[in-house]
């Protein structure tokens, strides 16, 4: 190429990244065919897989307790809870896809733990209350990050985000209902429902990411409306809400620090364990382990069956194309 | 119980939803593809929805106080009235479709003769969830096709399967007591008509699936006295856990 082809070349993708720009900044939908920069590409590929694994993932801790849920009705609402996750991660996978990499490639990335997932899923539900508090709690901090993404600059993410809203929302709801039937039951489910609060508090406030002087993508997402508000601002937001909800069924947040700020309008709160969120990031919470070995095993458990599937199908062709000669 | 064979013809119906219906909750998360795990938990879903209206109508008919969970989750394991096959673990997932078109075969076409039943109730919860189990016999069959004519080792596998669950179909037609005395009435199924079906329908689809009908006339049963396999003791005490753990609590 000559020096005049490679200015022409530069000039050419400078443009195309101006008008690239422009178009997020009128608000308009990228779309999967559209020409975008490779950086926009690998940015959305992290965030949608990571969001998508998070789901799938999230399936295993509240799956744990599908066999022993205390009612018929709670059994039915919880599978369909944890279906509601497997839709989600399908319907993410699928957005991420429209970016030009594979299902099988996304997993092979979860597998080798080159992608991560939601932190919080490194936790381990112990108790029936846990699935209370992780509807409420953890839903509901997911929705806070979530409910702006609807209007995120990518048209299948944005799309798929609006779905995934709706059912989160129903979900966080839920939870909060499992924990009213605690705190207006006997003693010992009372005991279970601060316990489980006790427990997912600050794991919770965590889910909200590192604060903004350590978050390393934020600025670039903010731009790309990958992100609209801050780790910090969707923390004090999470708080903001989530306390007057504890108080209302007698629940306390296990934090000394928790105070109304009148002049700030919102609660200061006490210190976040950083180390501990660190701790688990790295791979060393209390179920990163079981979690991986979990959807490593079911993904070589079923290979077989994955193989049947594609040889079967290409064999049903194959009959077909030979019935049409 | 004035109505005691009725009672024990719901729950003889509801038990096989029950335990199947938890065997494919313990799937959940842990199957071959996400577009098995949706699948599977809907089946479930299916069943234990059905589970409900059955129990509820069988505390209105015990009308001893008595809810559908205390009739689903506090028995004794010799009161659970389930068919031995519903209660088989999930080996693999060859083995849990094996146990899942065994069943539904058989369950549909129960389904299809219910819905004439003078008792209206049971007649309207077949109508409603014969619905479903059309669906489940599609999907289940399709995967016995699918794994039957798959590869070398899917076949194998489903080969063994079939083989495996086979010993527990003949239990399907075996009537209690409470079934005859149903059938009298004019209430209940006479599931001894639907034998010659069912083993021709399960045979024409394991021909389709290139997989060979089992020959063996050594065939189990007691799940309908309450005489289970080992397997039911363990399912129980997750299925209980909390009822036992928390009586008399709402959840």
């Amino acid at each position: 190429m000559s020096e005049e082809q490679i200015n022409l070349e530069a000039e050419r993708s400078r443009s195309l990244e101006e008008q690239f720009e422009a178009r997020i900044v009128r608000d308009e939908k990228i779309e999967a065919k559209d020409w975008m920069p490779e950086k926009y590409r690998k940015t959305h590929i992290r965030q949608m897989s990571q969001h998508a694994h998070s789901e799938i993932v999230g399936m295993l801790p509240e799956g744990n307790w599908i066999t022993r849920a205390p009612s018929l009705r709670r059994k039915v609402a919880l599978l369909a809870k944890v279906q509601d996750e497997a839709g989600h991660g399908l319907y993410l996978y699928s957005a991420c896809e429209t970016l030009g990499i594979s299902r099988d490639e996304l997993y092979e990335q979860l597998h080798s733990g080159k992608a991560k997932y939601s932190s919080i899923f490194n936790y381990p539900t112990v108790t029936w209350a846990d699935m209370g508090a992780v509807g409420w709690l953890v839903d509901g901090a997911a929705i806070i990050n979530q409910v702006p993404l609807c209007n995120t600059s990518y048209g299948p993410y944005a799309r798929a985000m609006v779905r995934v809203c709706k059912e989160e929302s129903f979900h966080q709801r839920q939870g909060y209902e499992i924990m009213i039937k605690l705190t207006n039951g006997t003693p010992e489910q009372k005991e279970m429902a601060q316990d489980a609060l006790n427990r997912w508090w600050w794991p919770s406030l965590m889910m909200l990411g590192p604060t903004d002087a350590e978050s390393i993508h934020t600025e670039q997402s903010m731009k790309w409306k990958l992100k609209r508000k801050s780790n910090d601002d969707l923390r004090q937001q999470f708080i903001d809400q989530t306390v007057p909800q504890a108080e209302l069924i007698g629940l306390t947040i296990p934090d000394p620090d928790l105070k109304w700020n009148e002049e700030r309008g919102s609660y200061d709160f006490g210190e976040i364990d950083w180390e501990e969120f660190w701790q688990v990031v790295k791979g060393h919470g209390p179920c990163n382990k079981e979690r991986m070995k979990a959807r490593v095993g079911a993904w070589e458990r079923g290979e077989w069956v994955r193989d049947a599937a594609m040889a079967h199908a290409e064999k049903q062709q194959e009959r077909k194309e030979k019935q049409a000669v | 119980m004035k109505n005691d064979n009725l009672y024990k013809y719901i729950l003889g119906i509801a038990d096989n939803s029950l335990i199947l219906g938890q065997r494919l909750g313990e799937l959940c998360g842990h199957g071959p593809s996400l577009e098995t795990d949706i699948a599977c938990t809907n089946l479930s879903l299916d069943l234990l929805g059905q589970v409900r209206s059955y129990y509820q109508y069988a505390a209105k008919i015990a009308g001893d106080g008595r809810s559908e969970d205390d009739i689903a989750m506090l028995r004794k394991e010799r009161d659970y009235l389930n068919v031995l096959l519903v209660e088989q673990p999930n080996t693999d997932f060859a083995y849990c479709m094996g146990r899942q078109f065994l069943f539904d075969v058989y369950h549909f076409m129960f389904l299809n003769e219910l819905q004439k039943s003078t008792d209206f109730t049971l007649s309207a919860i077949a109508i409603k969830s014969i619905k479903e189990v059309s669906y489940h016999q599609r999907f289940s069959s399709d995967w016995i096709k699918r794994l039957g004519d798959g590869t070398e080792e899917s076949h194998l596998k489903m080969q063994t399967a079939i083989d495996d669950l086979w010993t527990y179909t003949d239990e399907l037609f075996h009537q209690t007591d409470a079934d005859k005395a149903m059938v009298t009435e004019g209430i209940g199924v006479d599931i001894t008509k639907l034998k010659s079906a069912y083993y021709q329908k399960v045979s024409d689809i394991l021909e389709e699936a290139t997989l060979k009908v089992p020959e063996s006339k050594y065939f189990q049963k007691g799940g309908k006295q309450g005489i289970h396999t080992e397997h039911m003791g363990f399912l129980l005490a997750e299925l209980q856990y909390m009822q036992r753990a928390y009586p008399n609590m709402e959840w």
